[in-house]
């Protein structure tokens, strides 16, 4: 879509390297949706939906709602008055708006009109007149904890039962909630309860400096750590309009990319193992292990945590530590070619991933998915990679990244793309390795208050996002970091239905979703 | 079957056993696995609890099974009921929402049972802190046995810290 045919809004492109973003304001609420309606139209997807309390500033509150489009993310804001802060329901329009308009109502008391009105981040541990995010919400000493039932949808019929599993799951995982409707072994429905892990970081923002923001946003989901920290990074930068050094984006890009391996690894070995294939676990665990220990090594963090702070990085690395990581991408593609060779001929394997999990993408279209799971009903989208009016950020635009994909948006397709994946990645850290620029590693960061910026990372999951408004002081007012996996949880409940329960576990963790990261 | 027995042959024995010369972490997991099976003498089971983390100590949790630690090798067995188990390993900071289920799984727990917390928002919240939403670290909500600060943890510091749980009990 041309943001230019929607005239208005009036946009204006964000400062700084990173991925480029529109940023506008809807004048009223019949606005927004509109430019909703009309975005829609052209396959835009709801990348963000969040909420912000200005009435500090005199004004009222602040909506956030970050669109996907053609050229790359389009950041709509709609003021809202004090005393009555609604707005229109885009859940009609983008089916995964839902949890995070009850998420904003939750966090900050901003209603959208109609729509599903049960709560999500809360669960009765605390009243439900007291919203954190409010600058007026003071904390009385302790709440009492009164956990509330939750009105999942009943499915009826003879012999539909329910089974209840989580929030403790099985597994060593994260907690939340599932709830199956079954008819014997057929699933016939799933619905997600999540919330669980909800542990107040957007408050923990409220007032922090950039660097304990920094050290906050790392955490938001451990496995994303370097996407999370690297948005943040880009969303600082673009609002105290500053430019990381090119030395600080490529090693940004080349732990990225390491994490994305790591993680791949991790969960083919585990993919493996749900399909009772304990060679394929012990086989990859083995090959993570070697890959975080040099990160250990040459990054001083096995999970490369508080490596990428605004302005740039917090590490730099010498030629022999080049070296050792290009040695690294050597042995490791050998031993993954081999692996894959095993995995696709293993019959048992292949029987249990095919058509196993299916999500076409009609469906990753309408749930506004993005990542590796829509690669994987193949859609072309990735923010690493060129495409039609879409140029990447630095580093990405010089190295050509060729983007996975595969059709059949099965489980056995989610495993082609994490394979082709870690392919890839190994090539660009090679690239990345010989074309190291020289020069500084960061730069002291201007300070500059009130201003807001919008980072966007493609992640090993997907598109993740983060929102960074400055106070007066240059201090951080709100930050609100977003996972992909708010789109792609709701894509799980999809891809349940055609299979049987002891399936689940396989399909659950060819996602692999955060539950951290949606929770916050 | 073939090219799979060939690549297991290739593979060989991961497992990181005493080195001829030198300390190092291979002689720490060998030494471990040596005094958990000398004082213990017989299987421990664990049942990992999730209260609230970013997902990173569960990273390092599942690496303690990848077969450089090889932690089930030695008989100390992940189990999925709580009811299954000897000992509680809980990853922090608790959050309001899973208070109650950590409590559940703590009575569900048979008695003589060890806790031992991971990780620093296991130990005292650590980057999170207490709040409308965080309970605090996991001794604010169930008795603690250990604690194993680190965030996350290196796979090796929990199994020092299990084993520093069984010597207590013992």
């Amino acid at each position: 879509m041309q943001l230019c045919s929607f005239p208005a809004i009036d946009f204006c492109r964000q400062p700084g390297l990173g991925a480029p973003v529109w940023h506008g304001s809807a004048a009223h609420g019949a606005q927004l949706r509109e430019f909703a309606e009309a975005a829609r139209k052209v396959g835009a997807r709801i990348t963000a939906i969040w909420g912000a309390d200005r009435r500090r500033q005199g004004a009222g509150f602040r909506l956030h709602c970050v669109f996907g489009i053609e050229g790359g993310h389009a950041w709509v804001t709609l003021d809202l008055p004090a005393e009555s802060p609604r707005y229109p329901d885009l859940a009609d329009l983008y089916t995964t708006a839902n949890r995070m308009q009850r998420a904003t109502r939750d966090m900050v008391g901003i209603q959208a009109e109609g729509g599903d009105a049960r709560p999500w981040l809360r669960h009765g541990g605390w009243p439900e007149d007291y919203f954190p995010l409010r600058h007026d919400a003071v904390e009385p000493a302790g709440f009492a904890n009164h956990p509330t039932d939750y009105a999942f949808v009943k499915v009826g019929g003879e012999g539909a039962h329910e089974i209840p599993v989580g929030p403790i799951h099985a597994g060593i995982i994260e907690p939340g909630h599932f709830r199956f409707s079954v008819v014997g072994e057929r699933v016939l429905r799933l619905e997600q309860r999540l919330g669980y892990q909800h542990k107040g970081v957007e408050k923990l923002f409220v007032g922090a400096d950039l660097a304990r923001g920094a050290q906050l946003v790392g955490r938001v989901s451990g496995d994303s750590s370097c996407a999370f920290a690297w948005a943040y990074a880009d969303a600082v930068e673009a609002a105290c309009e500053a430019a990381a050094p090119p030395r600080a984006l490529a090693l940004r890009a080349l732990m990225l990319e390491r994490e994305r391996i790591a993680n791949h690894l991790g969960d083919l070995g585990a993919l493996g193992n749900d399909a009772a294939f304990a060679f394929g676990l012990t086989q990859f665990l083995r090959l993570k292990e070697d890959w975080v220990r040099l990160n250990a090594a040459l990054f001083g963090h096995r999970f490369l945590f508080d490596r990428i702070v605004p302005g740039g990085v917090a590490c730099d690395i010498d030629a022999a530590g080049l070296a050792a990581i290009v040695e690294q991408c050597v042995a490791i593609e050998a031993a993954v070619g081999g692996l894959r060779k095993l995995y696709d001929e293993h019959a048992g394997l292949q029987d249990r991933f095919v058509t196993t999990g299916t999500i076409d993408a009609a469906l990753a279209d309408e749930l506004s998915l993005s990542g590796m799971a829509a690669r994987a009903t193949g859609m072309l989208l990735d923010g690493r990679a060129h495409r039609q009016g879409y140029t990447p950020p630095a580093p990405y635009t010089a190295l050509g990244v060729r983007p996975a994909t595969d059709e059949r948006g099965d489980v056995a397709a989610r495993v082609a793309v994490r394979f082709d994946e870690i392919f890839e990645s190994l090539r660009l850290l090679r690239l990345l390795a010989a074309g190291m620029p020289g020069g500084e590693v960061g730069i002291e960061l201007p300070p500059r208050p009130g201003g807001a910026g919008l980072g966007v990372v493609e992640g090993w999951r997907g598109e993740v996002v983060v929102g960074v408004e400055l106070d007066d002081a240059g201090c951080l007012a709100r930050v609100h970091p977003h996972d992909p996996s708010w789109q792609a949880w709701p894509a799980l409940e999809h891809a349940v239905l055609k299979d049987i329960v002891p399936d689940f576990p396989l399909i659950n963790k060819s996602f692999n979703l955060s539950y951290s990261g949606v929770d916050l | 079957m073939i090219p799979l027995l060939r690549h297991i042959f290739r593979t060989g024995i991961l497992t990181e056993g005493p080195l001829p010369d030198g300390d190092g972490p291979q002689r720490e997991v060998e030494r471990l696995h040596d005094e958990l099976l000398a004082i213990l003498g017989r299987a421990l089971t664990i049942r990992e609890v999730d209260a609230g983390s970013c997902n990173a100590c569960e990273l390092e949790v599942h690496a303690m099974n990848n077969p450089y630690y090889n932690l089930e090798g030695r008989g100390i067995k992940f189990v999925a009921s709580p009811r299954h188990a000897d000992m509680l390993l809980v990853s922090g900071p608790v959050t309001k929402n899973m208070e109650n289920a950590l409590l559940r799984a703590y009575e569900c727990t048979p008695d003589p049972k060890l806790v031992v917390a991971i990780g620093d928002c296991g130990c005292d919240a650590g980057v999170f802190g207490k709040s409308y939403a965080s309970c605090g670290g996991v001794s604010d909500v169930v008795p603690v046995d250990v604690r194993v600060p680190g965030c996350p943890p290196t796979p090796l510091a929990m199994m020092q810290g299990i084993l520093a749980a069984v010597r207590k009990a013992k």
